[in-house]
């Protein structure tokens, strides 16, 4: 029995060949840490909450019968005499792509055993994280001076409030979650507690934040650029 | 390395994709700003430009693209769903302003 299976895998295409292996033969399938192997079902599961509520926001948009107020006057910002649209909104992409790539160079300087590098470029990714959060928080309150409400605001349909505050609301609530977690494994970096075991909880940490500014791109694009 | 799974890749990569990250965020920017017509190649510019910059972030910074492809694939896959989830909701957005455009009026 095993000999023919074993046949059959060597039969299939090469590109094939391995994946099919690892999958079968009652042995362990993901040949990485257990932590990351988690934090990817974690990623996966938090992939569905954000796609449920950007196709929720796709629905409600598509189903909304008054003019949905246009992204690019809602955020616009006042520089002086003119108006220049999103502004705020694409200072914080920056900021938020920024912080992804300290991020990964803090998870190199990690492999690397420079812990205070490592450090320092973990604190840097949480710094530009609070930078975030606070431009988020200065744009929420904007939006609530002028009216913005989850069931009503002045500029159209009503379902803009309810999509703004729950997608960005929850994103914001990742992002702050982030800083928390990537202050707490710069602390442990610095006290060299991966001295022994291995950096890889670095890089978990930042499989984490990368994916708050993946979830962050989709967000730009379809709630703030569409 | 298969059993540490330590990522080591130069510097250069990050530098690379981050500069990268940065046009393609401030090339969908300008799409808005310079209100790019007809809508329908705005829309296809930013979103072709979101995958783009999904993909840089999955495959360098996530390392998806040095795993192994058993880990890929359980990865990826899930996520398409996701799409049949959104045709099916917009499709259903669609059909329930008609039925508002009916009773309500607009």
């Amino acid at each position: 029995m095993a000999q023919q299976i074993e046949s059959r895998v060597r039969a299939l295409p090469r590109w094939l060949r391995e994946c099919v292996a690892d999958w079968s033969s009652d042995q362990q399938t993901f040949r990485v840490n257990w932590g990351k192997a988690m934090m990817w079902i974690f990623l996966i599961s938090d992939m569905f909450v954000f796609g449920s509520f950007l196709s929720a926001y796709a629905a409600a948009r598509l189903s909304a019968t008054s003019p949905w107020p246009d992204p690019a006057q809602v955020f616009a910002l006042h520089i002086g005499e003119s108006e220049v649209p999103l502004l705020l909104i694409a200072i914080m992409t920056f900021v938020l792509i920024s912080s992804s790539g300290t991020m990964a160079i803090a998870v190199k300087y990690g492999y690397e055993r420079h812990r205070a590098k490592a450090a320092l470029f973990l604190t840097l990714t949480a710094l530009l994280g609070l930078t975030f959060v606070g431009m988020q928080a200065f744009e929420w309150t904007k939006l609530i001076r002028e009216g913005v409400r989850p069931w009503a605001n002045p500029m159209g349909a009503p379902q803009f409030g309810s999509s703004f505050f729950m997608i960005t609301g929850f994103h914001g609530l990742h992002v702050t979650a982030g800083v928390i977690y990537l202050a707490t494994i710069a602390s442990q970096v610095l006290r060299g507690a991966y001295e022994k075991i291995g950096y890889q909880r670095v890089e978990i940490a930042g499989l984490y934040w990368h994916f708050v500014d993946l979830v962050w791109v989709f967000i730009f694009a379809f709630f703030y650029l569409f | 390395m298969e059993h540490t799974g330590e990522q080591h890749h130069p510097i250069r990569v990050y530098l690379i994709v981050w500069g990268l990250l940065f046009v393609l965020s401030a090339m969908s920017y300008l799409v808005d700003y310079f209100e790019v017509r007809p809508k329908e190649l705005a829309w296809f510019l930013i979103t072709a430009f979101a995958l783009l910059k999904a993909g840089l972030i999955v495959s360098y910074f996530m390392h998806v693209r040095f795993e192994r492809l058993s880990l890929v694939y359980a990865i990826l896959l899930p996520p398409l769903l996701i799409l049949a989830l959104t045709a099916f909701v917009m499709a259903e957005g669609g059909y329930v302003f008609d039925v508002r455009a009916i009773f309500f009026g607009r």
